[in-house]
């Protein structure tokens, strides 16, 4: 069981995000799922690269060859999973900001009523 | 019809759930000893002396990769500049001075160049310790707001100018590009790690190119970050609807 929970704790997360985008009834509530369901992505990623007993692949304190490592490349992965999405959620929260402006709502049903 | 979509949620959840757990089941294990990416991606970071080997497949072996991240940050913050400009329907108020309470104003201030210095440490020692411009960017530009917390916005906007941070933001990417073009001039490929001697290993001027990419990430973060505040801050703080309009 223990060899694969990390990964189903991902699949979880992510299923939860997609739970709320779909009942969202408030787009800031909306990015902010949709931000769940990309921190899954994370944990999948981290559980991929883990190894028992390893440590940070990091050598500027460890003598090379003395520990194993965990996998640096889906670490640097994350890294650019994270950037990517800080960017898409501040240009979504920029786009509500002028959805709200205009409309005057942020219910996606309501905004669906207002294009008739 | 919101029956009608919980309905179709449940089917397809259910689905979806069926088919993520089979393939975690797929998954090597977790925790096992197999990792040939991993072990070939140290190995090439020790050869280049570059210490931190997450900032050396980001920003040797995946160089080209992260030239990408940039682009979308960069293109990210030039969208939210375009979203949350001012409208012809609205006017710039300006900002009130508020009493700020005395301890959040002396802490704010305290902590204010600490934070700074520490963003700055963040992105040198990217290739030595983790860290490096994505995160030391974040920090050095979270840093200046501080002052927003400590003192008000008018004293924020005089240590931010904007232009400043815009103009840096696009010099940013074009040194990353340039320093990535002097690879191809230099006979070599595009970002290709081999311009400048590796140097010796676990020092600051370590890991070639790295330690210079790194710097441009930061940069670029950092005032894209300001940039990104300062737009979303404007919104909420200077820009306001007129009246009777």
């Amino acid at each position: 069981m223990m060899h694969v929970l990390p990964y189903l704790v991902a699949a979880y997360i992510f299923l939860t995000g997609c739970y709320g985008l779909a009942t969202s009834r408030n787009l800031i509530h909306a990015i902010g799922c949709l931000a769940v369901c990309q921190s899954s992505t994370y944990v999948l990623l981290l559980a991929v690269g883990y190894q028992d007993g390893a440590t940070a692949p990091v050598f500027s304190d460890l003598r090379p060859g003395s520990r194993p490592v965990v996998d640096p490349v889906v670490q640097a992965l994350t890294l650019t999973d994270i950037v990517v999405g800080a960017t898409v959620t501040a240009l979504l929260l920029a786009l509500v900001l002028q959805i709200a402006k205009r409309h005057g709502t942020v219910d996606p049903d309501e905004l669906r009523e207002l294009r008739g | 019809m919101n029956r009608l979509r919980l309905v179709l949620l449940a089917v397809g959840g259910t689905g979806l759930a069926a088919l993520l757990v089979a393939a975690c089941l797929g998954l090597p294990g977790f925790g096992g000893r197999s990792h040939p990416y991993g072990a070939r991606a140290v190995h090439a970071s020790l050869t280049r002396h570059t210490a931190n080997t997450i900032a050396s497949v980001n920003f040797d072996q995946r160089a080209y990769d992260t030239l990408g991240e940039m682009s979308i940050l960069f293109a990210a913050v030039l969208g939210c500049v375009v979203l949350l400009r001012q409208a012809r329907d609205e006017h710039r108020a300006q900002p009130q001075p508020a009493e700020v309470a005395r301890p959040v104003r002396r802490y704010a201030l305290i902590v204010l160049p600490v934070a700074l210095v520490t963003g700055l440490y963040v992105v040198a020692h990217g290739q030595l310790s983790p860290g490096g411009g994505f995160q030391g960017g974040v920090v050095a530009a979270t840093a200046l707001h501080l002052l927003y917390l400590g003192a008000d916005y008018r004293a924020l906007e005089r240590v931010r100018p904007l232009a400043v941070f815009e103009t840096s933001d696009a010099l940013a990417v074009s040194t990353y590009l340039v320093l990535g073009a002097a690879g191809v001039l230099a006979g070599t490929s595009f970002l290709a790690n081999t311009l400048l001697p590796y140097g010796t290993f676990n020092t600051l001027s370590s890991g070639g190119t790295v330690p210079l990419l790194n710097a441009a990430v930061g940069m670029e973060v950092a005032s894209a970050v300001v940039v990104l505040l300062a737009n979303f801050l404007d919104q909420a703080v200077e820009i306001e609807e007129e009246h009777g309009s």
